[in-house]
């Protein structure tokens, strides 16, 4: 039943994070990519809101997006997993479907 | 561009005949046209032209082939309104030829 | 035997900014073709998309709003709309275009394809699908 979120946009851009923890179930994943990889920052002003989702969603971000814009590791939130290529695939592969938050 | 040319005005039409601007359109245009297509307009392929141009004013698409259809069987009755038919009448199909000729878009979804 | 899936296209941009509204309408005329069960979302930016008295005349753009009332002839008849974005923007059902279909097996009586749920709502209509397509 489960379903993988991706979100690709900055939250500090427009809503589509926000919107996107909005319909999440319980049981779904969302994953942080490309620019979306900046919601999964401590210290900012969406990290409450990330932080808030509780340990029903699971959250993840794509590392190559995090080292890419040069976020230390040490600055992504607790809880949050960092993937590579191959385990995003797997994820996707494995889910009932995916959402793309464009 | 090519052109059709309706009594000495050209109007402009695109490399498979669908003119390219579509307040260009007039009832002998579309003569002319059929008459490119070889369809010798009866009753019946005017009122499909007259369907297809309300539907766009409608609507702003021209439908796809079942829609088309479906909706001459509902307002024609189901002699014309079926797909044999409607092939007979405009044999390159109901949708794509007779929209060239009522002077709209190639139906969205026609390849 | 054909396997009948559920699409969802989830609209939550507004309608002329950028040409993922069109985009995503043509989408969904052209996969009504597979005679599959689809349905459209509407929230965010999205729900902007339905509004009625569009004039894009003097913008220099197509209307594309006439053709949502095509969609029930391509058996599209059911638009999930937000209650909370409409909410958000200060719009109500009024606001929208009246959209319906015919339905062939009652004796073509009109019903309203616009369907509001709430954002929870949303989410179990999105939770449903086989096949969830983001424009």
């Amino acid at each position: 039943m489960a379903t993988l979120h991706t979100v690709n946009k900055s939250p500090f851009q427009n809503q589509t994070l926000i919107s996107c923890l909005g319909h999440v179930k319980d049981g779904d994943s969302v994953l942080l990519m490309e620019d979306g990889v900046y919601g999964a920052m401590t210290g900012n002003a969406m990290s409450e809101v990330v932080a808030g989702m509780g340990a029903n969603v699971k959250l993840f971000v794509l590392g190559a997006d995090v080292s890419a814009r040069g976020i230390d590791a040490g600055r992504v939130a607790e809880g949050i997993t960092s993937v590579n290529y191959e385990e995003f695939v797997g994820m996707a592969a494995s889910c009932d479907r995916v959402q793309n938050w464009l | 561009m090519a052109a059709y040319d309706v009594n000495g005005t050209t109007v402009e039409h695109d490399e498979e005949g669908y003119i390219t601007n579509l307040s260009e359109w007039t009832k002998e245009l579309a003569d002319v046209i059929s008459k490119a297509e070889n369809v010798d307009m009866g009753e019946e392929h005017w009122a499909v032209v007259n369907f297809l141009r309300d539907y766009y004013e409608e609507y702003q698409i021209a439908p796809a082939v079942r829609v088309l259809i479906k909706s001459i069987k509902k307002s024609m009755g189901p002699e014309v309104g079926n797909n044999k038919y409607m092939y007979e009448l405009f044999p390159y199909g109901p949708a794509k030829q007779a929209c060239k000729i009522a002077g709209l878009p190639k139906p969205t979804g026609c390849v | 035997m054909s396997i009948v899936k559920k699409f969802l296209y989830v609209n939550r941009k507004a309608p002329y900014g950028t040409i993922y509204a069109q985009e995503a309408l043509e989408v969904v005329l052209i996969g009504a073709a597979f005679d599959q069960d689809v349905s459209m979302a509407f929230l965010d930016d999205g729900v902007f998309q339905l509004t009625k008295g569009q004039d894009t005349k003097e913008a220099g753009l197509k209307n594309f709003s006439p053709t949502f009332r095509a969609l029930g002839d391509y058996e599209v008849t059911k638009l999930y709309v937000e209650q909370e974005s409409l909410d958000e923007r200060g719009l109500t059902l009024d606001d929208l275009q009246d959209i319906q279909w015919e339905d062939e097996d009652d004796d073509y009586a009109e019903k309203p394809s616009i369907i509001v749920v709430s954002r929870a709502g949303m989410a179990d209509v999105m939770a449903d699908q086989d096949v969830v397509l983001s424009f």
